[in-house]
């Protein structure tokens, strides 16, 4: 595969050895390597331009606070938002989706109300919304899944209803790695009046994402599972919802006027941005998106495509690995494949691999209640990234193949 | 480290079949263990009598290293005085922690000694101390009534 092999000289991690072997970087899900340009952003940003936006006159902070605003275009433009004020900078998907429950949740959602939301979500798309439910008298309704493992039709149909005032998907599942109808989901949830809150941690670094044909309400991910640093991540929301929405965080620079009782608050996107930003982070995730669209998403697409349909008709001929979301009956696979090893533990199973320079993920993949739906109680996971090349996923299965020898069990 | 050196042969044979994995009919005490990250979980199920570990058994899922570990350390501690089972759970701790490194000091923890190379793998630690943490939890307070 000429394509990553190419991509592959831009990351140096890629380069070095795991446990003496060359590595197979297969865990995507959970977080991208970083390639030169980022990091090269970075350096750029704290060698030459660091300083506080939005606060001193001079030429610095000047400069700093241009490096952040454009960095907010550049992802306005990057999720085709109406306007750069709909762009919040947070820590990560995690905090945004925070943002979402404590700002609109807790002042939206009022007892005997519901709040929606997928059994597939990862805990940072429903921790929040139960505590929203319980802290609010509210309750919390789950859509299940078909036999295929997409969402269940049927319970979008019938579980969101006049009294929903709240429902969360994720775009695509960090489990399943199936892409859901966002859609559709959006659109049920607005003929009720309700919002639709969009998680696309798993999206953004892997498809072309546009916030206004999915006509969502709230959009959020993290940067670095889409090559920038750890620590920068995006809220994306309506302009007429977040400008009624109350702040998350109050303190520095989201603020109007303040005096010993009273304060008024700064106007968006400022409102929700309290104290010193990720400017550096910022700088990084403009450069990701740079270098994510001179590639573009129609070749990352193919790339991850011919990897999962390269490795998944191999996983299926061994009798002992048992596949979970691989049997979609929709063309919606993306390049996230969870498996488990009949008699062995992931995490034996992560272990045995990272001897062999392979990293996968082993546990519950921060969704219990999917695990337990699916009656399992932790699963290993594979997901590739446009770095991949079938050799990575030769030594995946090769690896695959020994573990169950290692601790002792026969090889069927 | 060598994988042979993590999955040695009793390690194997404890995990996939532990003898220990039942119930008790006359458990004292029975007290779950957790690693919330990997989803390990056991549930280790104790009969204290006249300060001793009269019986012991578990149930639960896990990888193959906690599993083993648990097993072992309750063909350890059946029959010992409540006070020994303590002192073994901390050696057992302190040798998977690497404070402890003495082979002497270490010898009394016989069998369990096959877990020692986890301690060069700190993503595994957790799984191997699990059961001991629970025991050390469980017999706090000599092993009064836990359920």
């Amino acid at each position: 595969m000429s394509d990553a092999q190419e991509f592959r000289r831009d990351f140096p991690l890629l380069h070095t050895k795991m446990n003496g072997q060359q590595i197979a970087y297969l865990d995507n899900g959970a977080t991208t390597q970083k390639p030169e340009q980022v990091i090269r952003s970075l350096c750029t940003y704290y060698g030459g331009c660091n300083a506080n936006p939005h606060r001193g006159a001079y030429a610095l902070s000047v400069e700093a606070t241009d490096i952040y605003e454009n960095s907010r275009a550049r992802v306005q433009k990057f999720i085709n938002a109406k306007r750069p004020e709909e762009i919040l900078f947070t820590k990560n998907a995690t905090e945004a989706l925070n943002l979402v429950a404590y700002s609109y949740g807790l002042t939206n959602v009022n007892a005997g109300d519901e709040i929606v939301i997928t059994v597939a979500e990862h805990h940072s798309n429903l921790v929040p919304w139960q505590y929203v439910a319980k802290a609010k008298g509210a309750t919390l309704k789950y859509i299940y899944l078909e036999d295929d493992a997409n969402l269940s039709d049927e319970d979008i149909e019938t579980k969101i209803t006049e009294k929903t005032k709240v429902v969360a998907v994720t775009q695509v599942s960090n489990v399943l790695g199936l892409k859901n109808d966002v859609k559709k989901v959006v659109k049920k949830a607005h003929s009720v009046g309700a919002v639709c809150v969009v998680d696309g941690s798993q999206s953004v670094a892997h498809m072309k994402v546009d916030v206004q044909d999915l006509d969502a309400d709230f959009f959020a991910f993290s940067g670095h599972k889409m090559l920038s640093p750890m620590g920068i991540g995006v809220l994306y929301g309506k302009y007429e919802i977040l400008d009624k929405m109350p702040p998350f965080l109050m303190g520095g620079d989201m603020i109007e006027y303040v005096h010993e009782q009273d304060t008024t608050f700064a106007e968006l996107p400022a409102k929700f941005e309290a104290g010193t930003q990720n400017v550096g982070g910022a700088a990084g995730l403009a450069a990701a998106i740079d270098y994510l669209e001179s590639i573009t998403f129609d070749r990352i697409e193919a790339i991850e495509k011919e990897l999962v349909d390269y490795a998944i008709p191999q996983l299926k001929e061994l009798p002992y690995i048992e596949l979970y979301g691989c049997d979609s009956t929709r063309d919606n696979k993306t390049g996230i494949i969870t498996f488990n090893v009949k008699d062995v533990h992931p995490h034996d199973v992560a272990t045995i691999l990272d001897s062999y320079g392979v990293a996968v993920r082993a546990g519950h993949h921060c969704a219990q209640p999917l695990m337990e739906y699916l009656g399992q109680n932790a699963t290993c996971r594979a997901s590739f990234y446009l770095y991949n090349t079938k050799e990575d996923v030769d030594r995946w299965i090769d690896a695959l193949k020994k573990v169950r020898g290692v601790l002792g069990y026969g090889t069927v | 480290m060598a994988l042979s050196d993590i999955y040695t042969e009793v390690i194997g044979e404890h995990s996939r079949d532990p003898e220990n994995k039942r119930h008790l009919p006359h458990a004292t005490c029975a007290l779950r263990g957790h690693n919330p990250s990997c989803g390990d979980e056991i549930t280790l199920e104790l009969e204290i009598e006249d300060g001793k570990v009269k019986d012991a058994s578990f149930t639960g899922v896990g990888c193959a290293i906690s599993q083993a570990s648990t097993d072992i350390m309750i063909d350890l501690i059946r029959g010992r005085e409540v006070k020994e089972a303590k002192h073994l759970a901390q050696l057992f701790i302190g040798m998977i922690k690497g404070e402890v490194t003495d082979e002497s000091e270490l010898e009394e923890l016989d069998e369990a000694l096959a877990l020692k190379g986890v301690a060069h793998m700190p993503a595994r630690v957790k799984c191997a101390v699990l059961a001991w943490h629970t025991l050390d939890h469980a017999l706090e307070d000599d092993g009064s009534q836990k359920k």
